[in-house]
């Protein structure tokens, strides 16, 4: 029997490999068996990247199939085909609306070897004991379940998680200081008619309010129970202000894609608008001035995790968390962290990444020398520093989580009728 | 028993029509019932209810999208017809060497070789604020500023459209025009008819049948299109299908099946208004 092969769908249908791995000296079945594992994980495109793909092919044997999709398109599938993936790479508050469908299985937290050193935030909420935590689908509430087959999360850390942190990041709205020529310090900015016609805000619908009420808040129009949990008036009320806005003229464009806000920005079109990390650096490497600009109300964040499809099983599902545990350990850490996201577990990441990297992107000194991304684009020259500085002085000024809302069906349409008007 | 003539009528027509049965009476039907579903962002709940149906009636934004898309629609099909007929008209009329009149048509399909969103999207960098237009027309001094409106407005949405669906009208009616029997257009001069005469009164109307055809096809093409309202308008204008999509990518499949067959049953209404004008099956 041991000569017998498996092929890819009997592995991932788990029972009869389940079987065999059991009635099998373990360790020989594993080093022939895995290079016939292929694991598929979708996601969005910030950490589907080949280069991950490559390098678990290299350091564990298996295969990782990566699709990229936009957060929508993510949601659908995590909600409505659970047998197109193994490995669901997806937002936070993404996993707020598909947990309960039961489509993802809860991950033991005894297995995973660096659970410990991962960052608070993700685990009690708190970046350092006496932070304050920010509003919205903060990570850590969604963090765990109370055992292993439970739909509902849990209020504190337990011995079951949904998502093992991956990546995360605290946005804010980027600007052209060129073409703007005076200091931006406010997210009310984004509604100031200096910039009529020359604004953007991104058409989807979950992050695009948040910053919508971040705005609102600066203009001291609204207050905000919990701008990630908005009462029906609180989102009228929002709508209200920027459909007018809108009317106005106030927008350029709205965006659906990272390469259109990219595109936006570089063209001209646009001299302020939300954005995104790494956007922000594709329109610099084009050789234009653009800053991701820290506001004073604080940023907007978000964190992805990969969970695990609840049909993994067996030698697929040892796989999946060799493969977690491969993700913590560094390398993808300081892959990502090059590009400007944060590790979950950043101490790991630190042998991954030169001095002068580590302290331009987590410790926000100056770069001692040129900072290039992981595919070789020069970012940064000797001298410059980190838009907001210090990982502490960015994710320690997160305002809002991107969050999902009990009225999120009320939101969904009233964001439609924005789009429409 | 194979002999009886109504068994094999049948067993001829059953092909086509178990793939009409299949591919296009059973998802219509599907989407119907599922109109009349609620849905959560997760789930979607199998009970009939009409709450689909009375939000989509009772927002004012429905029937601004919806008179957004018979104003794309109408628009387009004016000046698609325009070119349209204009083009078809020299092919058929002006050119008399058959050769030439088949490599000037091939010469109108070459845009169509690459893809629709292209050909739609390159016209971005060109009418931007800082694109080709605006500073060929700045370096001529037409204009001081940047004109906003010829990039992200209904201008470029249409000029997008026409660009995209002219073809669809050139086709049918250069086909209905090169079986215009000539010797009816010597029978008009030989009766002192002027050349614009025998436009209004020989050819449009032998040519009714051509452009029906591709009415039909700008006015589907049109009414139910979303990306090209989407990319050219950067997301600002809607028309009905972008309603759709917008409530396909948030998860809402009933109320996205409710203004499919909404917007199903317009489109229906207008081929039908359409075809009250010209029997198109008697004149083909």
């Amino acid at each position: 029997m041991s000569k017998m092969r498996y092929s890819r769908r009997a592995v991932l249908k788990g029972g009869a490999a389940a079987v065999a791995a059991s009635a099998l000296p373990a360790p020989m079945v594993w080093a022939q068996e895995i290079k016939d594992i292929t694991l598929r994980q979708f996601g969005t495109g910030v950490s589907n990247l080949n280069d991950v793909a490559n390098k678990v092919k290299e350091d564990l044997g298996f295969t990782l199939e990566m699709t990229a999709l936009d957060s929508d398109s993510v949601t659908q599938r995590a909600a409505t085909q659970p047998d197109s993936f193994d490995i669901a790479d997806i937002e936070y508050w993404i996993c707020k609306k598909v947990w309960p469908t039961g489509n993802l299985q809860a991950m033991d937290v005894s297995k995973i070897a660096n659970y410990d050193k991962i960052v608070g935030i993700f685990k009690d909420g708190k970046l350092t004991p006496e932070s304050v935590i920010a509003q919205g689908t903060a990570p850590h509430t969604v963090g765990f379940v109370e055992g292993e087959g439970s739909k509902t999360f849990a209020t504190e850390q337990t011995n079951w998680m949904t998502l093992i942190p991956t990546i995360y990041n605290a946005d804010t709205l980027g600007i052209r200081p060129d073409l703007i020529g005076r200091p931006i310090e406010s997210w009310t900015e984004l509604l100031n008619p200096e910039f009529k016609g020359k604004a953007s805000i991104l058409d989807i619908s979950s992050i695009g309010i948040m910053d919508m009420a971040m705005v609102c808040e600066a203009m001291g129009e609204i207050q905000y129970g919990d701008k990630g949990n908005m009462t029906r008036e609180e989102i009228d009320k929002t709508m209200a202000i920027f459909t007018e806005a809108k009317k106005n003229g106030q927008f350029r464009a709205f965006w659906k894609t990272f390469d259109e806000s990219v595109n936006l920005m570089a063209s001209g079109e646009v001299v302020i608008q939300s954005m995104w990390s790494p956007a922000i650096t594709a329109v610099k490497s084009r050789g234009i001035e653009c800053v991701y600009q820290p506001l004073k109300e604080g940023y907007r964040s978000w964190g992805g995790g990969i969970g695990l499809s609840a049909n993994l099983s067996g030698m697929a599902l040892d796989a999946a968390y060799e493969y977690i545990n491969w993700y913590l350990s560094g390398w993808v850490g300081g892959y990502l962290m090059r590009q400007g996201y944060y590790s979950a577990v950043p101490e790991t990441s630190k042998d991954f990444m030169t001095e002068n990297e580590w302290g331009y992107w987590f410790e926000g000194k100056p770069a001692t020398d040129v900072i290039t991304s992981p595919t070789g684009d020069v970012l940064a020259q000797a001298g410059e520093t980190r838009d907001g500085g210090s990982f502490y002085d960015r994710m320690g000024h997160v305002a809002c989580w991107n969050a999902v809302m009990d009225e999120n069906q009320y939101m969904v349409r009233k964001w439609n009728e924005f789009i429409a008007s | 028993m194979l002999k009886n003539r109504h068994i094999q009528g049948w067993l001829q027509a059953a092909p086509l029509s178990l793939v009409l049965l299949g591919f296009l009476i059973l998802p219509i039907i599907t989407i119907v019932v599922v109109s009349f579903w609620q849905a959560t962002e997760f789930s979607i709940i199998p009970a009939f209810s009409l709450e689909n149906y009375e939000f989509l009636f009772g927002s004012p934004v429905t029937y601004k999208v919806f008179f957004a898309t018979f104003k794309y629609a109408s628009i387009t099909w004016a000046m698609t017809l325009a070119i349209g007929f204009t083009v078809a008209y020299y092919l058929a009329f002006h050119i008399k060497n058959q050769t030439t009149q088949i490599a000037l048509f091939l010469l109108c399909t070459i845009p169509f070789w690459t893809s629709n969103i292209i050909r739609m999207i390159s016209w971005i960098p060109f009418l931007g604020r800082n694109g080709i237009a605006n500073s060929m027309l700045q370096s001529w001094g037409v204009i001081d500023q940047p004109l906003e409106w010829l990039l992200y407005s209904d201008f470029s949405v249409i000029l997008a459209f026409v660009h995209l669906y002219t073809l669809f009208m050139v086709v049918p009616i250069f086909n209905t025009m090169t079986r215009i029997d000539h010797s009816l257009i010597e029978a008009a001069r030989d009766n002192g008819a002027s050349g614009f005469q025998t436009l209004t009164h020989v050819i449009l109307p032998l040519t009714k049948p051509g452009i029906m055809i591709g009415t039909i096809f700008v006015l589907t093409l049109v009414m139910g299109d979303f990306i090209t309202v989407r990319f050219m308008s950067g997301s600002q204008k809607a028309n009905v299908g972008r309603l759709i999509s917008n409530d396909i990518a948030l998860l809402q499949y009933p109320s996205a099946a409710a203004t499919a067959v909404i917007l199903l049953i317009t489109v229906l209404i207008v081929i039908g208004i359409l075809l009250r004008f010209v029997d198109i099956r008697k004149e083909l």
